[in-house]
């Protein structure tokens, strides 16, 4: 039996942030490495006291090119990336949000009701996943709610602030709307907010991509691509 | 689904995301990509310009707010044994010139700039690297020395040409366009934290353009030329770091 899971906005959001969201991720990492501290409050620079600094993960103080575009330092061209591909982030998340209003995406797929919220239900939803079993055969198109918290708090939570910080970064911003650097407290603050809710889309990431391929990648995958999913049978119990 | 597919499975996305990552340092050569992702300042440029108040001002600090210690960065000092002199006596013979596109080019002295209705305010300096550091500027307002040179109307940018030289002896220059130039903050400092300026920073002048990044903040400035194109001048970018760098000529990002 096959459902149709995905529409047509949420799969071309999927795979522009897909793109996207990896040279974003890469090009920031390179960023930091101009200068790889983090700081609380408005100020911060060598002689304050940094919260962070790189040299306590990677051996030399900088993030390895293993994990950065460009590879090599180059500040100049990770920022070229990194602020081109960061306007297809900002407004490829406004039109992905306008479309699923009104494609009822929100509304009919992501909704949490108060009963999913159960501590009860979420254990049940926890034990599930522990088993491998992550879709309901009665409502086999539906997400989890495990999936929804995950998707809601990436969609309406860690992309605006990622992308609000990045925006309290900008002289320019500041000036023009300085409420930014009151709600975050300054902008080597939300350099840090900044950083940390990027190392929580990354670690969505991985465990997206860990879930993809234990709940069958192919069919997974195709249905990102078609919209059609086919709803495992035998293989599951 | 078999654990060795599984396996093989992510083992390529493994190979697949290092792949991705060398294609972006391939891409990062190709001509045309990088032409697009160049092309994003633009369109930074243009968003930021059209939504934002051209007037609008950067934040200012209270006092207790500063940094205890503002770092320097860029050229600590020129060294050229012209500048050695002037820094000898004091820069009393130091002059800032403003020619180009204006109906009196005029000379300054570091005195006849003290000499001008000051302003002084305590702003944050973020360095393209992501640090920032909050200090307290004092000088006279750049559309005080471009009103008394009478900038014509075919005038579109000022470029600042300054007294240190990196490497190959490329001379440090920034420019801003007029928005900045006219703009309530854009001073021509002459001093931080309530001296003089010292060498690190810039002695005895630099320019102070609050809205945007620290290598538009040009020190050592010798000369404000007025200009309707910046194509022609050195590399043709508009600024040094633009120019042997590749940095944004907007950097109020």
């Amino acid at each position: 039996m096959w459902v149709a899971k995905h529409k047509l906005a949420t799969r071309l959001w999927h795979w522009v942030n897909a793109l996207t969201i990896f040279v974003l991720l890469g090009s920031g990492l390179m960023i930091l490495n101009a200068h790889p501290n983090l700081y609380w409050g408005q100020f911060g620079a060598n002689f304050d006291q940094p919260w962070f600094r790189v040299a306590w993960v990677f051996e030399g103080g900088r993030v390895p090119g293993w994990l950065t575009i460009p590879s090599t330092y180059n500040l100049a061209l990770a920022r070229r990336w990194h602020l081109t591909f960061a306007l297809v982030l900002g407004f490829g998340l406004l039109l992905f949000m306008v479309a699923s209003l009104i494609n009822r995406h929100f509304q009919r797929d992501l909704r949490l009701r108060a009963s999913e919220l159960a501590p009860a239900h979420l254990a049940r939803d926890v034990r599930e996943h522990l088993a491998l079993r992550f879709h309901d055969p009665k409502q086999p198109g539906a997400f989890n709610t495990l999936q929804k918290l995950s998707y809601v708090g990436v969609i309406f939570v860690l992309l605006p602030l990622a992308i609000a910080t990045g925006l309290t970064m900008s002289p320019g911003i500041n000036a023009a709307a300085p409420w930014l650097l009151d709600l975050f407290g300054g902008r080597q603050s939300a350099r840090s907010i900044h950083f940390i809710a990027s190392m929580a889309i990354a670690g969505f990431i991985i465990v997206h991509l860990a879930l993809v391929i234990l709940a069958g990648p192919v069919n997974e995958v195709r249905s990102m691509i078609t919209g059609r999913w086919r709803v495992p049978g035998e293989d599951y119990r | 689904m078999s654990l060795i597919t599984r396996r093989m499975l992510i083992g390529g996305l493994a190979a697949g995301a290092g792949g991705l990552l060398a294609g972006c340092d391939a891409a990062g050569q190709n001509e045309q990509i990088r032409g697009l992702i160049f092309k994003g300042a633009d369109w930074n440029q243009w968003t930021q310009r059209a939504l934002m108040d051209r007037n609008a001002l950067a934040r200012e600090f209270r006092v207790d707010q500063m940094s205890p210690v503002f770092r320097t960065n860029g050229t600590r000092n020129p060294g050229t044994p012209d500048y050695a002199a002037h820094a000898a006596a004091g820069f009393a013979d130091w002059r800032v010139r403003v020619d180009g596109l204006v109906a009196r080019p005029q000379s300054f002295s570091v005195a006849d700039l003290l000499s001008m209705p000051q302003r002084a305010q305590i702003t944050r300096h973020d360095c393209v690297e992501g640090w920032s550091a909050i200090g307290k500027w004092q000088g006279p307002r750049l559309a005080t020395l471009l009103d008394a040179a009478e900038l014509s109307t075919r005038a579109r940018y000022l470029v600042f040409h300054c007294a240190d030289r990196y490497a190959g002896g490329r001379p440090y220059y920034e420019s801003i366009d007029l928005i900045d130039a006219f703009h309530l903050q854009t001073i021509l400092a002459l001093g931080l934290n309530d001296r003089r300026l010292d060498i690190g920073h810039g002695a005895p002048a630099r320019l102070r353009v609050e809205r945007q990044l620290g290598y538009k903040q040009a020190k050592y400035v010798e000369r404000i030329e007025a200009v309707a194109d910046l194509t022609p001048l050195y590399g043709g970018k508009g600024g040094l770091w633009e120019d042997i760098a590749g940095y944004e000529w907007y950097a109020g990002i």
